[in-house]
Parts: structure tokens; sequence; C-alpha cells
């Protein structure tokens, strides 16, 4: 593997390797010194065009675990202020010696187009609507991790703003990859608008579809990002689609709760829902450094050598 | 990726003199040569050297034996329950993947062959690492700087089933089942019930004698034995 754009270039098997990698690395994340030597003398360049916290955090410190170097840009601090094109910044950046990009920008596509450019690994941590593979993986190891290594027939329902969601997007591929049954749940005018690419069912009444899941996964609500007209108000869409105390009591037991994150706590998932015993949520973050650090490894450490 | 496909990786050569030594199998045919070790001359040589790990270290309090994944983590659960059987000391037993200590990461595909899991502190303890076969010794080396990850022990011992010498890194074993002369061409292969499934036994195997012209002259020269016998 050269590079991860799309969890399309992996299919079910890529998953699966990646997730029983990533097995490996959780390991190493919970020892007391949780580092290993694998990327030695490899360096990793952090590009994000757009805000993150948890992604870039998680990408630096999978690659410090793995005795990796790291490098992180960001577009406020930066010759892109000075109208520097996305081409010459990235060729700059990997001029100085580097192994891999992770590489997030608003413009779907973006990625690719750097994977073209410069000669070291690219890793889309995502990109505008399209996708954010590394999301989808750790969704993933994080139900194999709770239902074991296949998802066959596991019902799962991803609610929220799904059109605009590369989370969505990802992590529906992902999920039917290992053989879930997806289901969108959201506003008519949140859905994509066609299911072309979307391996999935899709519902308007999240009522409807609780009593037949296994998982419920919550997309934030991007209301800073919208122009309020998708649905009337945030407690209106609380009202029909979030996942408040009453409707998670409804749930079985063993019903999981996961969220990309950062969460609207009170708009898609009420504060004790997010706090519940069946709530994944802070393990979906710990699982993601041992996923990044498995993507890391499988593009810069196993494999011929990077020319 | 399960275990059956990962194994076979352990300890082959980094770089073959004279160039393209292939992995075993890949690049000519092998065939039996001889049955080094019958299920029960392995039985022996298991409870043998349980009794010299006990003998040397005068007793089997404070120490943890820790298996090379695959076959290593199978080898040191016999020998811990050797030891149970005439000693009563329960030992206890972890299971340790060196994957991302090896020095040919980059060079290879490099795959963990299992999760790292030692149930004790090592720390103030002495361990015995425990692997089938010891060949070039860069499996070992790496599971030493593994080992300090996981803390100090007191000291680190080292018993293998085969020293087939060759060895490419100055480390040698505390405890050996059977010194076996090998060439760089011929591959020892161990079976365990337990891990690969049919009877206990250890074979060698070369090329095939039509193939064999091939690799004559470059594998012609058996090593000295290992230098710990």
């Amino acid at each position: 593997m050269k590079h991860l754009l799309s969890i399309d270039d992996l299919g079910r098997e890529g998953v699966d390797e990646l997730c029983e990698l990533a097995e490996s690395f959780l390991e190493v994340t919970q020892r007391d010194i949780p580092k290993v030597p694998a990327l030695r003398g490899k360096t990793v360049a952090c590009v994000f065009y757009e805000d993150s916290t948890r992604t870039r955090l998680s990408f630096e410190t999978a690659a410090k675990r793995l005795s990796a170097d790291t490098m992180s840009f960001s577009v406020g601090s930066s010759s892109v202020a000075k109208g520097e094109s996305l081409r010459d910044t990235v060729q700059t950046i990997e001029a100085m010696g580097i192994d891999a990009m992770v590489v997030r920008h608003r413009a779907a596509g973006a990625p690719n187009r750097v994977a073209g450019w410069i000669e070291a690994s690219v890793v889309n941590a995502g990109d505008g609507r399209h996708e954010h593979p590394t999301q989808a993986l750790l969704d993933t190891f994080t139900l194999r991790r709770h239902r074991g290594p296949s998802l066959d027939g596991a019902r799962i329902a991803i609610v929220g703003d799904i059109r605009h969601s590369r989370v969505a997007r990802s992590s529906t591929k992902a999920f039917a990859a290992l053989g879930a049954k997806v289901t969108l749940v959201a506003p008519p005018t949140m859905l994509p608008e066609s299911l072309a690419g979307w391996p999935a069912a899709v519902s308007c009444d999240l009522d409807a579809v609780l009593p037949e899941v296994d998982v419920v996964y919550l997309l934030r609500i991007q209301h800073e990002r919208q122009d309020a007209t998708l649905f009337p108000s945030l407690r209106e869409y609380t009202t029909r689609f979030g996942l408040t105390v009453e409707r998670a009591a409804r749930l079985r037991d063993d019903v999981l709760v996961m969220h990309a994150g950062p969460m609207n706590r009170g708009v898609e998932i009420d504060p004790e829902v997010a706090e519940a015993p069946r709530s994944v949520i802070t393990e979906q973050v710990a699982n993601g450094v041992a996923v990044r650090m498995a993507v890391l490894y499988s593009l810069l450490g196993s494999g011929a050598p990077v020319a | 990726m399960p275990d059956a496909a990962r194994a076979g990786q352990h300890d082959k050569p980094a770089a073959a003199p004279g160039g393209g030594l292939s992995m075993s199998g890949s690049g000519r045919e092998l065939e039996l040569r001889t049955s080094v070790f019958s299920a029960d001359d392995l039985r022996r040589a298991h409870t043998r050297i349980a009794h010299e790990i006990v003998e040397r270290n005068q007793g089997a309090e404070d120490l943890v034996l820790v298996g090379l994944y695959t076959r290593g983590v199978a080898i040191a659960r016999r020998l811990a329950s050797a030891i149970e059987s005439f000693e009563g000391v329960d030992v206890p037993v972890g299971a340790l993947d060196v994957a991302f200590y090896r020095d040919d990461i980059g060079l290879r595909p490099v795959q963990p062959l299992g999760t790292t899991e030692v149930p004790v502190d090592v720390g103030d303890r002495t361990v015995v690492l425990v692997d089938d076969v010891l060949f070039t010794g860069r499996t070992v080396r790496a599971a030493l700087d593994a080992l300090t990850e996981l803390g100090r022990p007191r000291a680190v011992q080292l018993a293998v089933l085969v020293d087939r010498g060759h060895r490419e890194l100055p480390i040698r074993a505390d405890f050996v089942g059977k010194n076996l002369p090998t060439k760089l061409a011929e591959d020892v292969r161990v079976r365990l019930a337990d891990v690969d499934g049919g009877d206990d036994g250890i074979e060698l195997w070369g090329p095939a004698a039509g193939a064999g012209s091939a690799g004559a002259g470059r594998d012609g020269s058996y090593p000295e034995r290992g230098a710990s016998a």
C-alpha cells in the first residue's frame, strides 16, 4: 500500500488486516512506555488545511509512538496566507525530506492530487465531504473489539447530516465491507442526493429504526457551517433525531453508541447518554491512535523500501 | 492474518551471502532430508531443558518464561507445565511479539505474529526467552529490545529447541534442545501439535537433488557447532 486515500483502496481484506495490526499497536499504547522503534528515522508531516484537534493530535501521537519524527503545518500560520498554492506548499514540505504526508483539506479529492505531486505516501485525514478513511477504520476497529472480527449481520444506524459527512461515507463503506447492514437516518434535507456509492438503506424516522439496531452512530450537527435551512431549529432536530435519555432507555442493553466527535451535547446526543456504559466514544479516540499507528506502519514500515 | 500464514518469517537471514537467498520454498523446491526429532525426542528435550532451567536458577521462584511468537509461546507453556510437574512451582508464561523491534523493517514485509502479553512485572525477575529455532540471532536481538521496554529483568536467559548455527550477531543460547549443523539453503521445520496440528516433530529440509547444483557452491560449508554447547 502506497497511499491511503479512500476506504475503496482497502476492501474487506485491507480493513481486516489493518484492524488486526491495530490490535498489536493497541497493546503497545497501553504499556508504561508506549513506544516502539518501528519507524525510527522516518518523518511524517501533518498538513492540515482545516481545523482539527483529535485527528491531528491522534496522527502525531501515532507517529511519535512509532518513533517517527513529526512535522506539523497549519494554514493559519503559514505561507498559505501569502497565497502559496497547495502544490507549491506540499512540494516545499516534501523537499525537507519526509516519508509520509497526512493531509486534511476542505476540497474533496485534494489528497489524491497531492499524491500525484509528491513521492511520499499520502494519508487522507479528511477531504471535504468526500472521505475520512482513518476514522472509518477506527470505528470498525472499535466495533470489532466489541463484536468480534466479523460485522456480518450487525445492524448499524448512522444518524445525522449524512449528506455533508465524510465520516458517514467512509464508515458506511467500511461497515458494509465487513458485512454490516447500515441504515442512514436523517431528515430528507440531510440525506445524500443519490444512494449511488452508499451501500446502505435510508430512513427519516429514528424511532422506527431504533428497535432494530445493534449500534447507533451519531454524527455531529455542523450548525456553525450550515445556513440553517436544513432543519427549522436545533431543538426540533433534537426532538426528532437526537439520542435523548428517553430514546436511549428504549435501546437493548447491548446496543452500542458511537460518535465521531466533537459532540454537541444536548443536540445530537444527551450528556447522560454520552457518559453511559454503552457509549464507546472515548474508546473510539483511544483506538484512533492504535489504528493510525497501523496505517503509518503499513505505509512506511512493511513491504518494499520506499524509494 | 491467521497465525499459520504469518508463521515462517522468523529469523531468516536479512541478506544472503552472494545475494538472492530466497525465503524457504519460494526459490527452489525443498525436500525432506532427515527427521531430527520425533515426538518422543521432543518431549525428552522439553523435560531436560525444564530441568536445566530450574537447576541453573536454583529453583523456579522469580522465573518467568517468555515465548516468542508463534512456536516459542507453545514451547514456553510446555516448559512451564514440566516445571510445575516436578518442582511444584507455577511459573508464569508470557508471549512476546518482536515485529516492531526487528532490524529489517522496510526491507521486507514485517507483520506482528501476535499481541505481546506478559502477565507479570519482569522487573527483578529472571526472564527465560523461549523460541523454537536459533539461527541468525536477529529475532533474539529484537526480543531483548522488546523485553527492555517492559522492565529491567534481573537476568535474561535463552532457551531454544534447535540451534542451527549461522549467527550474524554475538548471541548464544543458555539451554539448547539440539545443536544442528545446517547449510544456509536448508530449512529447519518445527511442528508442534498445539500450533501446527499433526504430531510433534523437527525435520531438516534441503534443496531437491536436481536443483541442488544451483546453490551448492555458496552454501557448501557447515558452520561450527554452536559455541554454547
